[in-house]
């Protein structure tokens, strides 16, 4: 009812315009050509105006009411992060006086320029001169925007230094799984056929020896603050991307290419969660690589806590080994076979 | 008699004797067989439209899920059914809806509809030619898109629906039927239809291409060209050189999904499905050959847009284009470089961080040519005498938006921002302002100025009027606070925000832009009924040129006929730009150089 209700007045304002359009171009033809010209001119040379004025005003509030829910407001959770934080403003006070320039210039000529019957216009075919000057000047903003990217560019993919915690972390539809090295910290090889998503979900190779003590975890991630952070990225199908959003970082994880990125968080979460004043803070990893249906759900966590929390945290893991063959788990009570029961559920969601 | 001149003496019989049958042409031959370039340029341009309301109307749908994810429709169930169960859209409609919106605004509106309409109709009335070099390959070209049309429109009635993945249809997502229900039939449907469109804009770029190198009239020297017709050559050089990389892009597809290859894939493990026997390929290799087609694509989108810009703000600036050479170097150089930036669409893949650089260098030099254009823009309009057509509006409302969006790409082509802003709404504000809104507004500028040379009558004005001050204001409300969502990290794409801490803080923001997008879309029908009324009843033209301009398409009988000049084709004297030269409102290309007439260009 109400569709209908609504259809009938757009239908109707629809008419009312196209009525109104109609009779405004015969009393233009009354008016003869010329006239109306001039009329349509003026109008729209003051719109033009109008526009400029309401355009930067419109800017300004804009700015106003969203700046604040931007991470630029929030602050960068990472060294990297903050190198972002720093070029953007660099960039955008770079672009921006150009855009403030050009836009005026653009709509103030429009109505500076209208149609008037006394004006003789410049006959301004071409000028070398200005031609060099804004080809120049664009190139040293651009130049400087350059070093300052390249620069930054080259520390986000340098090699992760040597003391850094490795994760490897791996997509999937539609969920994120994280291996850690353990105590020998290398990873056991993995071969993408011995997948078993209930109790080998990246396909980890048991005869490997380095493999017995990798410790697989799905859906949060913890790592320590202060220490650089390195992540081997992979995918079980399809193309995904892990976000970080808070880190200001992002890359793809690929099936059958890995990849890697490196960061140094600089708050814990609980930090964060001081700082931002929201208690439900928490530095999620967004799938930013279309993956299926269900991307907008692909999400995962990252704790990032002090060492001596990391350490608690480490202990209470079992290694991944154990889980698949509980008969070998040394500390083996009855519980744990309950225990894996319920993660093999979990990872078949 | 010189032998060109013969020639055209020649042609001009030929056409003659053409257009004596002309009166006998059936309905199928004059209005849908047609090998007449400017009814072809029709057929595009209404084809065009058609998937541009298409398109349209899946924005407002998948807007409607963004901007109101709790609340439910139930006409939308009775509309799309299984799509959306209890009137909310599911993801894999919302999916769907974003994927075919994508692909048919970029492919089907903004080069066929765009290039496909106004190379048609431009070319042969500009450069003084009786139609394309082969009318024929013309109207197969028409033909074959009409086939992509249709292929792709029977897409969206499958079971398991249209494809989802994307408009950029990245394997492996697009090659595994088991991945998502998109990637079954919908994705094969996508495919044939992709590859048949290929084939049409291949005969049309070809086409454009000989008919601008070899059938110039007398004295129509290269530097003589409408600026149109450059960027118009342009884009057909793009289109030729890149769009069989795509095709074998696809075709590899077509092998990873159907006959168990593996160019694309590798250790895959589905879901329900098990480890797959593919070893060795590389997903990356499709984004290498997808982009080195789709960066000179945007580029396909925008430059006839430049070019219509040129001509329209010179014509009704009453003004010369300042720098014609400058504005012809940097669409040449706009071209060279379309070829080279590809890969910054892939800074986040685990491209070689070396290479990356280059492309970053690369990127960036491209808003020097850009940045040409704009300023030469500012200064034609810069003590002119400016009428405010309709048509010279959306120009003005172009440059505007050119700018806007141009500058943003400032901050996405630097890799080291682009490893944050990837794929987040800044980069969908940054794309639909500089290449959607912005080739829209050229398309517009170009519909309203030539309307009255493609039918002899005139679109309302106060429509247009009307149609251009929503549309500006309502493309900078939608697209201009999307930058702040991105600078958020809001990522594109989501079909829901709200499980997301840290993108949530936007629903409001969400349904501001909804509701604009609707409006908007409203007002484009503003445009629909103008258009379609004026055919049959606007005002009728009843001069030869309208707005007195330079061009030759201006020479032509108010309702040109198969052949465009009834008599010989003119001959031209002088460049299109020659407007208040030595005290004369304006000189057209066909008036020989009077002997006092200072020398310029």
């Amino acid at each position: 009812m109400s569709l209908i209700l609504s259809v009938t007045i757009i239908v109707f304002i629809f008419v009312v315009i196209f009525q109104i359009a109609k009779a405004s171009e015969y009393v233009s033809i009354l008016k003869g050509e010329e006239a109306s010209r001039q009329q349509n001119n003026k109008i729209n040379g003051f719109l033009m105006v109008a526009f400029l004025v309401l355009g930067f005003v419109g800017i300004y509030f804009c700015n106003k009411i969203y700046y604040g829910k931007t991470q630029l407001a929030q602050g960068a959770a990472s060294v990297q992060g903050e190198k972002v934080d720093e070029m953007l403003f660099i960039t955008l006070i770079v672009t921006g006086i150009v855009f403030v320039i050009t836009q005026f210039l653009l709509f103030w000529f429009a109505y500076k320029y209208q149609e008037d019957k006394n004006r003789k216009i410049f006959f301004f075919t071409h000028s070398t001169k200005l031609e060099l000057l804004w080809t120049a000047i664009p190139a040293i903003a651009l130049t400087i925007l350059v070093v300052f990217g390249l620069r930054n560019w080259f520390f986000f993919t340098s090699e992760a230094p040597k003391n850094a915690l490795v994760v490897e972390v791996t997509g999937k539809q539609f969920g994120w799984i994280f291996r850690y090295p353990g105590k020998d910290a290398v990873f056991g090889k993995k071969y993408y056929k011995n997948i078993d998503p209930a109790t080998n979900s990246v396909g980890i190779v048991w005869d490997d020896n380095y493999s017995k003590d990798d410790i697989l975890t799905e859906q949060t991630m913890y790592v320590v603050k202060g220490t650089p952070i390195k992540l081997i990225l992979g995918s079980r199908d399809v193309i995904h991307d892990v976000g970080l959003t808070h880190f200001r970082l992002k890359m793809d994880a690929v099936p059958g290419i890995p990849t890697t990125m490196w960061f140094t968080p600089l708050y814990t979460t609980k930090e964060m969660r001081e700082k931002t004043g929201n208690p439900n803070f928490s530095y999620e990893i967004s799938c930013d690589q279309m993956c299926g249906n269900g991307h907008y759900s692909m999400k995962g966590i990252i704790e990032v806590v002090d060492q001596e929390e990391y350490d608690m945290w480490m202990a209470k893991q079992k290694p991944q080994y154990f889980t698949a063959f509980p008969e070998k788990d040394p500390t083996a009570v009855p519980v744990a076979a309950a225990d894996t029961t319920a993660k093999a559920s979990t990872a078949k969601m | 008699m010189s032998h060109e001149a013969a020639l055209h003496n020649h042609e001009g019989h030929g056409h003659d004797d053409h257009g004596h049958h002309e009166h006998h042409d059936t309905f199928l031959t004059k209005y849908v067989f047609s090998q007449d370039h400017k009814m072809i340029a029709k057929q595009f341009l209404i084809t065009g439209m058609v998937w541009a309301v298409l398109g349209g109307l899946m924005s407002v749908l998948f807007r409607l899920q963004l901007g109101y994810p709790d609340s439910s429709f139930p006409w939308l169930e009775s509309l799309l059914g299984k799509w959306a169960k209890g009137g909310q859209i599911t993801p894999a409609a919302y999916y769907a809806l974003v994927t075919t919106h994508g692909t048919v605004l970029v492919f089907f509106v903004l080069t066929a509809g765009l290039s496909g309409t106004f190379a048609n109709f431009l070319i042969p009335l500009q450069i003084g030619a009786r139609d394309m070099a082969s009318p024929f390959m013309n109207m197969l070209s028409y033909w074959f898109f009409f086939t992509a049309s249709m292929v792709m429109m029977s897409s969206l009635f499958v079971e398991t629906g249209p494809f989802s993945g994307g408009w950029t249809a990245y394997p492996p997502l697009s090659a595994l039927h088991d991945a998502s229900p998109g990637s079954k039939t919908g994705m094969d449907l996508w495919l044939i239809s992709m590859a048949l469109f290929v084939v049409s804009s291949l005969l049309g770029g070809l086409n454009y291409i000989a008919t601008i190198l070899n059938m110039r009239t007398k004295g129509m020297t290269m530097t003589r060209l409408p600026l149109t017709i450059w960027a118009l050559f342009f884009t057909a050089v793009l289109g030729v050189l890149s769009f069989p990389v795509l095709l074998s892009g696809l075709i590899l597809l077509i092998f990873d999904r159907n006959f168990d290859t593996s160019f694309y894939l590798s250790d895959i493990f589905v879901n329900g499905v098990g480890a797959l026997s593919n070893e060795g390929g590389s997903a990356i290799l499709y984004q290498h050959l997808f982009w080195f087609l789709g960066h000179p694509e945007v580029y396909i989108i925008l430059l006839p847009a430049l070019g219509m810009v040129s001509e329209i703000i010179s014509v009704n600036s009453r003004k010369p284009i300042f720098g014609y050479m400058a504005m012809l170097g940097s669409l040449f150089s706009i071209a060279i470089l379309a070829f080279l930036v590809w890969a910054h669409h892939m800074f986040v893949t685990g491209l070689n961080p070396f290479l990356g650089s280059v492309f970053v260098l690369l990127t960036l030099l491209i808003a020097i040519p850009s940045g040409i254009k704009v300023f030469n823009w500012l200064t034609t309009l810069w003590r002119g005498n400016i009428r405010f057509t309709p048509g010279m509006l959306f120009a003005i409302g172009f440059v505007s938006l050119f700018i806007s969006g141009g500058l943003t790409g400032i901050w996405l082509g630097n890799a080291a921002l682009d490893i944050y802003l990837h794929d987040s709404y800044f980069v969908v504000a940054h794309f639909h302002i500089v290449m959607g809104v912005a080739s829209m507004f050229g398309m517009f500028a170009g519909v309203y100025h030539w309307f009255p040379k493609m039918y002899g009558r005139y679109l309302n004005n106060s429509l247009g009027y009307i149609h251009f001050w929503v549309t500006l204001a309502g493309a900078y409300l939608i697209f201009w606070p999307m930058h702040y969502q991105g600078l958020a990290g809001m990522p594109r794409r989501y079909f829901d925000f709200s499980i997301w801490e840290s993108f949530k803080q936007f629903a409001d923001l969400n349904r501001f832009i909804s509701t604009v997008a609707m409006i908007v879309f409203a007002t484009q029908i503003l445009f629909l009924i103008n258009f379609f009324y004026s055919i049959f009843k606007g005002r009728k033209v009843t001069v030869l040129n309208p707005w007195e301009a330079n061009t030759l398409e201006w020479t032509t009988p108010i309702n040109p006929g198969h052949g465009n000049w009834p008599g010989e084709i003119p001959e031209v004297h002088r460049w299109p730009y020659d407007y208040g030269k030595d005290g004369h409102e304006f000189i057209p290309q066909t008036t020989p150089v009077g002997a006092d007439e200072t020398d310029t260009h």
